[in-house]
């Protein structure tokens, strides 16, 4: 039974595309047949994250308009075998997804993988809407920022009224938080809301903390997932967030800050 | 808490006051999610039907909407005051 993911915020840049590749890497690492789906159509930006822009032929919209099949559309990623691509269109608007297309492609590619992550676009439109309406979990991805948090209670609260379980009365889809681009530092002086902060809030079931990393623009820089970057810290915490979604149990890192003892007393940054 | 943390003052503790924000913004607005968008008008113009009997206040007029399987109510509860200074008596 393949299980559906929709990565999405609300907001824009808080790091969902950079979290989709992370994760469906790292559920492919892991022994998974996992496809990643880019909803953002007209502003795909998935296939560059991934490193594999060159390799796009045919799109999303092409396989629900039936003028490619499938497998002729999926990517297979160049550093995990068991990894595939299905890209956004780059040329058509969002108007091109429709609510059965997008239902009969999940449906046949759930016969042949076991998880399906699809990165919504930001907003509240057509594309998210779409992106999060077949969901069975939802990874919301919010920065410790007052928008963030507000459109991520936003799309709480779309989650459990439009999507397809709500409207069928299934149970409902399985909310997980991972709070991104966290600076413990900044937390400590006061000047960011805190992880607790967040979670008073929203009260979501945490998935993980991903601290603000400069390896994640190396990452995109070089278009390969930030969690092959076994030894930075965000690729550490997507593999976290991978292994935590999977059942294992692990302690939660990167909450504290790594000021030195000088840092310390003089407070500097 | 650093040394010149001590010499600086606490202006730059914002976060409290980014989550205080939000928490009375969010209340607010779980509160109107899914319920009809022209509850905040309704109870707009009912407040200015009812002024111009009594005078009550903004708090004094709640519109509430419930929603359960079966049916949809709307209850308006309003308090008028103690005082009989109304321009005329009411009966609602």
């Amino acid at each position: 039974m393949a299980r559906i993911i929709v990565v999405t915020s609300g907001k824009g840049g808080v790091g969902k595309t950079t979290t989709s590749a992370a994760i469906a890497m790292g559920l492919a690492k892991r022994g998974h047949k996992t496809a990643v789906i880019d909803f953002d159509v007209g502003l795909r930006n998935l296939d560059l994250i991934m490193g594999c822009e060159r390799r796009v032929v045919y799109d999303f919209i092409n396989v629900i308009n039936g003028e490619a099949n499938l497998n002729q559309a999926l990517i297979r990623d160049k550093n995990c075998n068991l990894l595939y691509i299905l890209p956004a269109s780059q040329t058509r608007d969002k108007d091109a997804l429709s609510i059965e297309g997008v239902g009969r492609v999940l449906e046949e590619l759930a016969k042949d993988f076991k998880y399906i992550v699809c990165d919504s676009p930001a907003g509240i439109e057509k594309g998210a809407y779409l992106a999060m309406y077949y969901a069975d979990d939802a990874f919301v991805v919010t920065n410790p920022e007052v928008s963030s948090v507000r459109d991520s209670d936003r799309m709480l609260g779309i989650l459990a009224s439009k999507s397809r379980r709500a409207e069928l009365g299934m149970e409902p889809i399985k909310e997980f938080l991972l709070l991104t681009r966290y600076d413990p530092n900044r937390v400590e002086s006061g000047e960011m809301l805190s992880l607790e902060d967040v979670q008073e809030i929203l009260s979501l079931h945490l998935l993980g903390i991903i601290p603000e990393s400069k390896s994640v623009l190396t990452a995109s820089n070089a278009g390969i997932p930030v969690i092959l970057d076994e030894k930075s810290d965000a690729g550490m915490a997507y593999a976290d967030v991978v292994a935590r979604y999977l059942g294992e149990k692990r302690p939660h890192r990167f909450i504290e800050s790594k000021k030195g003892f000088l840092r310390k007393l003089f407070g500097g940054k | 808490m650093s040394l010149l943390d001590y010499f600086r003052s606490s202006k730059s503790k914002t976060a409290s006051i980014a989550k205080e924000r939000l928490q009375i913004l969010l209340a607010h607005e779980r509160y109107y999610r899914n319920k009809p968008s022209y509850l905040p008008q309704l109870q707009e113009e009912l407040l200015e039907v009812i002024r111009k009997y009594v005078n009550v206040d903004q708090d004094a007029i709640s519109v509430k909407f419930e929603q359960d399987e079966n049916q949809e109510t709307l209850e308006l509860n309003i308090v008028l005051p103690e005082s009989q200074n109304s321009k005329s008596p009411l009966e609602i």
